[in-house]
């Protein structure tokens, strides 16, 4: 059994996407019930695997001499937490699932796909080598597409569908790139035998920091860095459920997973490090600033997930690859939260996504209202709930190591508090704010169980004895005593300005623009890619124009046409003569077989 | 004795006068006449080669069938070389090779 277990993982969701894909497509109710059992299914397996010994183990996949594809395991510290992380949220977030998706048409598909996710992203996990996990890392991808542009009639879904994809693909080559030059230096991808080899292959410092950032790369399109980060809040045009599991909890801690299993290729790499790090805390800052006047609740919760990500990024650019994945492991729980609680006033508001539409919902919603609140506490960093013990950890090790970074994270901090009170009392609290606000019920059991579950580990989870029972921290000398009471400030201040500025108020009272467009960003890339492609296609079109179409088919064309027209002169237009020459090239060809030779 | 060579000046003679036919004659009738004495030339050289070829005191038969195919593939032609040329002494009022020059550029 044991043995067994990490297949079982892996193939239980890919066989529930297949059963749903060929079976069950018309009975909605069993492929929702069939991808949900799948997923139980992982969780136990996670579960006993977890209790087990580290432990590897391959197939051979493609076997082509010195080509070698293996297909196989890696269970370690790493890969337990990650298990436990995608399995339990997935769990949780494919039962709320079931509720969300109640009145859906696409159903099946909807559960096929989030099945095959799980699958994709689970293939990840477990990977240990880099070939499996570039693999699985382009099936999450494509899963995610498909999520995303679930609603495909809607021309917004499907262009975010395509969005995600694209700048997913950009990442990707670079990572491909990364890939490849490790594998030529060392010769392998199995990250087990990579670790302790990296570092004696003696090869020169450029090589190993160039390897590094394009590796990096990968993580900056998935965990939708600074300046890939554009698919992201885009992609909250995909059912709420999506949002939670995949653009909070899973597929966007890839990157800051991958980071953390691959970390052996930037300890020797310090300006990757300084990259990444720099990239990150870019991307936190910029993200917090945005999220401060977004008017969609899923917006919102999207750039805090941005900001969160970058500071993941950061942590491991601070050289705490563990403290990032602490991060992670608590940011799954309370951002999945957040999401769901989301989606839970956004459907009992008959699909209304912004906040200034909503309001009054404390008593409407008591079991939504108190989750959501944990999770926005969690979030903002307040202790004594998740977020607070994770962040901490990263906010130390920076005051430790790097003032400049603590400052720019202790800023987005800030501003986290700051647009988390605004969304929290915009939101939940005063009056309502629109018909629909006033109707408002409570969701269903099959929604609200979920947000429960989840409120318990994004208040306790970050507790030491806890944490270190699912993550091994290192221990530090001291309290950091610094770091605690300035993010407390920090904390108190955010949330004091964010809840004084924006009580009961019906419209926003800041406006700036520059965040509210994003910075412009998105408008900045549209018209690169429209000034690229102009510039693309003037050139096609003067080679097609000049070159293939007057060189090549007109000269063609025009030295056959002369030909022909020389040739016609010889057309006399007399049968006679005709005949005359046909019977003297006779004549001729007979004087040639018969004599001349 | 009549001997191999006999046949075949004749035929040569039919074959060249023929030929010469094709060539001057302007009207279309006459040039079409001098064509079938083409075939029958070939047709005479024909049999004398099936005559001289005497295997076990039969006469070589090969010669003789592609004789009557000749017969019948320039029946066959008359039939639609006449009707072409009735067609066209409707469409142009003459049968006269030198003003059947459209074709030419």
């Amino acid at each position: 059994m044991n043995d067994s277990a990490p297949w079982i993982i892996l193939f239980s969701p890919l066989i529930a996407a297949a059963l749903i894909t060929v079976v069950t497509q018309p009975f909605r109710k069993t492929s929702s019930y069939l991808s949900v059992a799948a997923v139980a299914i992982s969780f136990l397996a996670s579960l006993t695997v977890f209790a087990g010994p580290h432990r590897e183990g391959s197939i051979n996949w493609i076997d082509l001499g010195v080509f070698q594809v293996r297909l196989g395991y890696l269970i370690d510290e790493l890969s337990k937490m990650m298990l436990l992380v995608v399995t339990g949220v997935g769990l949780l977030i494919h039962i709320y699932s079931i509720g969300y998706m109640k009145d859906e048409r696409g159903r099946s598909r909807y559960f096929a796909a989030l099945s095959l996710f799980m699958f994709s992203m689970l293939g990840i996990v477990l990977a240990n080598n880099f070939i499996m996990m570039f693999i699985f890392w382009e099936l999450v991808g494509v899963s995610s597409y498909i999520l995303i542009s679930h609603w495909f009639t809607l021309a917004s879904a499907a262009d975010a569908g395509n969005k995600a994809f694209i700048v997913n693909r950009l990442g990707d080559f670079g990572f491909m790139i990364g890939i490849l030059m490790v594998w030529s230096a060392s010769g392998t991808v199995m990250f087990e035998e990579l670790g302790p080899k990296w570092s004696t292959l003696g090869l020169n410092p450029i090589y190993i920091n160039a390897a590094a950032i394009f590796i990096f790369c990968g993580a900056v399109g998935k965990s939708a860095q600074f300046p890939l980060h554009v698919w992201l809040p885009d992609a909250m045009e995909g059912p709420t459920p999506v949002s939670a599991l995949i653009h909070a909890a899973t597929m966007v801690a890839a990157g800051v997973f991958m980071l953390a299993r691959v970390f052996f290729l930037f300890e020797p790499a310090p300006v990757a490090l300084g990259v990444v790090l720099w990239i990150g805390l870019i991307t936190s800052l910029l993200a917090a600033l945005m999220a401060t006047q977004q008017d969609d609740i899923k917006r919102i919760l999207a750039y805090s997930t941005l900001s969160q990500l970058g500071l993941m990024v950061a942590a491991v650019g601070l050289g705490v690859p563990e403290a990032a994945l602490l991060h992670l492991f608590t940011h799954a729980f309370f951002k999945a939260l957040l999401f769901l609680g989301a989606g839970s006033v956004i459907i009992s508001l008959h699909h209304e996504q912004n906040i200034w539409q909503m309001g009054g919902l404390q008593r409407k919603m008591p079991v939504t209202f108190w989750t959501f609140l944990i999770g926005a506490l969690a979030l903002a960093g307040c202790p004594p709930f998740a977020g607070f013990w994770s962040k901490d950890g990263i906010v130390a090790s920076a005051f430790d190591h790097n003032i400049a970074a603590a400052l720019v994270i202790e800023l987005a901090s800030f501003f986290t508090a700051y647009y988390m009170a605004r969304l929290f009392v915009v939101a939940f609290l005063g009056a309502h704010r629109s018909e629909a606000a006033s109707h408002a019920k409570e969701s269903p059991p099959v929604m609200t169980i979920p947000l429960v579950l989840l409120a318990i580990p994004a208040a306790i989870i970050g507790f030491p004895p806890l944490s270190t029972f699912f993550l091994q921290v290192p221990e530090r000398e001291g309290v950091p005593t610094l770091a605690i009471l300035v993010s407390l400030v920090v904390f108190l201040a955010g949330t004091f300005f964010g809840f004084t500025l924006y009580r009961e108020k019906s419209k926003d009272p800041i406006l700036i623009p520059l965040f509210a467009n994003r910075f412009y960003i998105d408008q900045f890339y549209s018209a690169l890619v429209k000034w690229t492609q102009d510039l693309f296609a003037q050139i096609a079109g003067f080679v097609d124009r000049w070159i293939i179409d007057g060189g090549i088919v007109r000269g063609l064309g025009g030295v056959t046409w002369s030909c022909g027209f020389a040739l016609r002169f010889l057309q006399i237009g007399n049968l006679q003569a005709y005949a005359f020459l046909f019977g003297l090239g006779v004549v001729v060809l007979l004087y040639l077989i018969l004599f001349a030779s | 004795m009549v001997t191999l060579n006999d046949y075949l000046i004749v035929s040569g003679l039919l074959f060249a006068i023929g030929f010469a036919g094709v060539l001057l004659r302007r009207n279309l009738i006459a040039i079409f006449m001098a064509l079938e004495l083409m075939l029958n030339a070939a047709n005479l050289s024909l049999i004398g080669f099936s005559r001289f070829n005497v295997q076990n005191g039969l006469p070589d038969y090969n010669a003789q069938i592609l004789v009557f195919f000749i017969v019948t593939v320039a029946a066959a032609e008359v039939a639609v070389g006449l009707a072409i040329i009735v067609a066209l002494y409707r469409a142009r009022h003459t049968t006269h090779v030198e003003d059947l020059n459209s074709l030419k550029f």
